[in-house]
């Protein structure tokens, strides 16, 4: 253990602080963002502490705050923010206004930082080996022979799980898979010998499978190394799993703290309970549709069939990558079919054939009666008034300076059919008045972007919809509103759904038969009750238990 | 063939393509498309008083009687054996004649060059590093002040100061480096332009980066943070836009060497072109789209040497 940050400038920092202090205490801790000549506040006087040992989440929605907070606590607020009042200590050495010659002597040192995207959070044109050791240099004394530094670095890729270090320690990031390089990150926060952890959403850019082994890791490396953690997630199902305690933030606010046997007890904040009922897991069974009656597909018909379908692509050596391999996929009419699978299962080039936007090797796809592979551009753009996408990222997927009446008039126009009051009908639809016609994405929020993009979807009476991890950009909250919009849809057009998604807590909430994908192939098909609850493969399985959650 | 060798021919084979082309784009200009190219060969105000027989002799001597592909073909076989035939003003040589100068404008150029990255690095170095935000305003305004200032101004402007007030440097000639620094800062200004304003962007970018701030969260300064993590990063894309400039620095060359009177390719294609001396407009253009193609090579295979993701494509094979 290296000793907290000692500063020869503040006299009253040398003598060693007693164990007993929290090893992260922030008091009172004010953040204004400057936008144009206004100051808004983005953290609003939150209170928090880690002590020795322990495991504190930190869970929020996107825009509550969350990582203002702890970019405030590592001294690394953009140049826009400023810190309005409170204090931050890191073992009662108060660092609140310390610039960034001394702050480096706390980071690192004192405390690791896991970030939230490992693909991006490596020097891409650097050896790993050659981005740990300089974490470890940054925090030894000068004059440590070379020598050390390596065998340090070593043992810190060793000490975050990575078997393989000498051969990790001379590749690049981009050799490495995502959970490798998140495990690079977790040596490079731990070669400072750091007490105490700051992960920021570590395991949202991860497959749910590797999520599992990372947070088991950290959780391990805690009780090993007695260090404390903290860490930030929007998943409370991971909180709640994996903490000593939580604190719940909402617009730059603590709404909830305690620890989480009593938060799950007994929330005291309605925002919380909120938030627990919208957790995925906390649903038995689908959604059912409270408006109108369900119209009774008929028994056994199908809306879309696809059969042995495959793509491979060809590398550039020659080497072939079977995206697809001989999958087949059945959507009864007015149902939902989820497609589940990690990254790389296969899933959206099958999702990108079904809709014709990706020409199949081998196989046959029909919409009801006619068959879509192999059609000639122009009869395709006729199926595709039956057959509509939703894509994932409401963000980018709708043009940003198209007004919603444009954007849901799109697909009306390309066909010559009139707009008229039909967009408002669909804006309807979709929960959204008329105030919203004449706005800009920009003035959205992501789920306000869902919806449009649902409406533009709905707006030529398609009968099947393709819908692309269309709820795995929003938050909690925003995704049960989403899904119970289109469960209501579904009853009341008939509509059918293939729900291509990686999060198996959504599909317990909206599929009736589930299709689990990987590397290319069909796992196990079968309806979602079965799939769910006595799943027949092992990989299912092994993706059961590691959604998150369970305490829910 | 392993994928290195195979990139290394792909690139190579693309620079040969590119001298192939301008040495036939050249070709069909100068003598396929004019109506009549003994015409070309003669000054307007005197064309109509040269009597016919001269002509056909003339067309004669230049081959312009075969037909197209024959004379095409001719001159691609001389070219590859360094033959472009006689410059029609002096009757030397084309080849030696620009071999001649050649040195003395690619001296200017890749000095004018070095020069351009290096005012580019610091403009980009200073608005990353500097906490004032006034200072960071003014070095961002330089590039695009940079490229707004004409060759010929900015040359004259500093023959005026530097030469003439001052009396520092020589006003023209080719005597010594004393006589090379005007000429080459006034080449390098507006080259430094595009190069500083792409690398003040991907500097920017780069700084504020997912491993930046891993970087910071090791301990690192500022100062390591820029040298040792954005620095490298940052400089790739403008690698790229170094070696397409070249060619500005040789169109540019020819200004630069009139204003300061520096004998060199420049001055020689003005030259050539007020004196009609197709010959030598043609070995000068393939010349230098020579030297174009060379430096552009040179950047292909600089760049796997420094982005590792690149080599990994070109040993691994992955797609795109």
């Amino acid at each position: 253990m290296t000793s907290p940050p000692v500063n020869a400038e503040t006299p009253a920092s040398t003598e060693a602080p007693p164990v007993s202090d929290p090893l992260l205490r922030i008091r009172g801790l004010a953040v204004d963002y400057r936008t144009g000549r206004e100051w808004t506040p983005a953290v609003r006087g939150v209170d928090l502490h880690v002590e020795p040992g322990e495991f504190v989440s930190l869970v929020g929605e996107s825009g509550s705050g969350k990582t203002t907070l702890i970019q405030g606590a590592l001294g690394l607020l953009p140049a826009a923010a400023r810190i309005r009042s409170g204090s931050i200590a890191y073992s009662d050495v108060d660092v609140t206004g310390w610039n960034d010659r001394r702050m480096a002597l706390v980071r690192g040192n004192y405390v690791g930082f896991i970030p939230q995207d490992p693909n991006t959070s490596l020097n891409p044109v650097k050896r790993v080996g050659q981005q740990v050791i300089e974490a470890v240099r940054f925090n030894r004394p000068r004059g440590t022979p070379a020598a050390r530094y390596r065998e340090a670095a070593l043992e810190s890729l060793r000490t975050a799980g990575l078997t393989d270090t000498e051969r990790v320690f001379h590749q690049y990031p981009h050799e490495l898979s995502g959970g490798m390089k998140q495990r690079a990150l977790i040596a490079i926060a731990l070669a400072g010998r750091p007490r105490i952890i700051v992960a920021d959403e570590p395991t949202s850019a991860l497959d749910v499978t590797v999520q599992k082994r990372i947070l088991d890791h950290l959780v391990r490396l805690r009780a090993e190394l007695g260090i404390g953690i903290l860490l930030v997630t929007h998943d409370l199902g991971i909180a709640l799993e994996r903490s000593d305690r939580i604190l719940v933030m909402r617009r730059g606010e603590i709404v909830e703290e305690g620890p989480v046997e009593r938060v799950v007890a007994g929330a005291t904040s309605e925002y919380t309970r909120r938030l627990l009922d919208a957790a995925p897991s906390r649903h038995a069974g689908r959604l059912t549709a409270d408006s109108a009656v369900r119209p009774q597909p008929r028994p056994g018909a199908v809306a879309l069939r696809a059969e042995g379908l495959s793509k491979t692509y060809r590398l550039r050596n020659r080497a072939v990558l079977r995206a697809l391999d001989t999958a087949d996929l059945t959507v009864r009419e007015g149902t939902t079919h989820a497609i589940v699978g990690e990254s790389g299962a296969g899933k959206s080039t099958l999702a990108g054939i079904l809709a014709g936007f990706v020409a199949a090797d081998h196989g046959t796809v029909h919409l009801g009666e006619r068959r879509l592979t192999g059609l000639p551009r122009k009869r395709l753009r006729e199926l595709r008034k039956d057959l509509q996408f939703v894509f994932q990222n409401p963000f980018t997927s709708l043009d940003p300076r198209f007004t919603v009446r444009r954007l849901i008039a799109e697909p009306l126009r390309a066909f010559g059919l009139p707009a008229g009051d039909r967009v408002t009908e669909l804006l309807a639809a979709v929960a959204l008045d008329g105030s919203y016609l004449d706005r800009l994405p920009s003035q959205l929020s992501g789920g306000q972007r869902q919806r449009v993009a649902i409406a533009r979807a709905l707006a030529l009476a398609p009968r099947v919809l393709i819908l692309d991890e269309a709820v795995s950009a929003l938050d909690v909250s925003v995704q049960a509103q989403i899904l119970r919009l289109l469960v209501d849809l579904q009853a009341e057009r008939g509509l059918s759904y293939v729900f291509v998604t990686h999060d198996l807590g959504v599909v317990r909430l909206i599929a009736d038969d589930v299709t689990v994908m990987r590397s290319g192939a069909v796992v196990e098909t079968g309806p979602a009750e079965q799939i769910l609850t006595a799943p027949r493969h092992e990989y299912t399985r092994q993706l059961l238990d590691a959604v998150p959650g369970a305490l829910v | 063939m392993t994928p290195v060798l195979h990139y290394i021919a792909l690139k190579t084979g693309r620079a040969l393509f590119v001298v192939w082309a301008a040495f036939t784009v050249t070709f069909v200009l100068l003598f396929v498309l004019p109506a009549n190219p003994v015409d070309l060969l003669f000054d307007p105000a005197e064309l109509n008083a040269i009597p016919p027989e001269v002509k056909a002799q003339v067309a004669d001597n230049y081959g312009f009687n075969e037909p197209v592909v024959l004379q095409y073909l001719d001159r691609l076989g001389h070219a590859l054996t360094g033959d472009f035939g006689n410059s029609v003003q002096s009757g030397k040589p084309v080849v030696g004649a620009v071999l001649d100068v050649l040195p003395s404008t690619l001296a200017l150029a890749a000095g004018a060059l070095a020069l351009a990255v290096l005012i580019a690095f610091g403009i980009a170095l200073v608005a990353t590093a500097t906490r004032r935000a006034w200072l960071r305003n003014l070095v961002e305004t330089l590039p695009s002040g940079a490229v707004s200032v004409p060759v010929f101004l900015s040359g004259v402007l500093m023959l005026q100061i530097f030469s003439f007030q001052l009396g520092w440097f020589p006003s023209f000639g080719d005597q010594g480096w004393r006589s090379l620094v005007l000429p080459l800062v006034t080449l390098a200004i507006p080259v430094a332009g595009p190069i500083a304003q792409l690398l003040v962007r991907s500097f920017a970018g780069e700084f504020h980066s997912g491993y930046v701030t891993t970087s910071w969260a090791k301990g690192a300064t500022r100062g390591r943070i820029i040298v040792g993590d954005v620095l490298r990063n940052a400089a790739l894309p403008a690698l790229t836009i170094a070696g397409v400039t070249f060619g500005n620095l040789i169109a540019g060359a020819v200004i630069t060497e009139t204003v300061f009177a520096r004998k060199g390719v420049g001055r020689m294609t003005q030259t050539a072109i007020n004196t009609l001396d197709l010959p030598l407009v043609a070995g000068i253009v393939v010349l230098v789209a020579v030297s174009f193609a060379v430096i552009n090579l040179a950047v292909d295979l600089i760049f796997p040497v420094l982005d590792p993701r690149l080599r990994a494509t070109l040993t691994a094979g992955n797609p795109g």
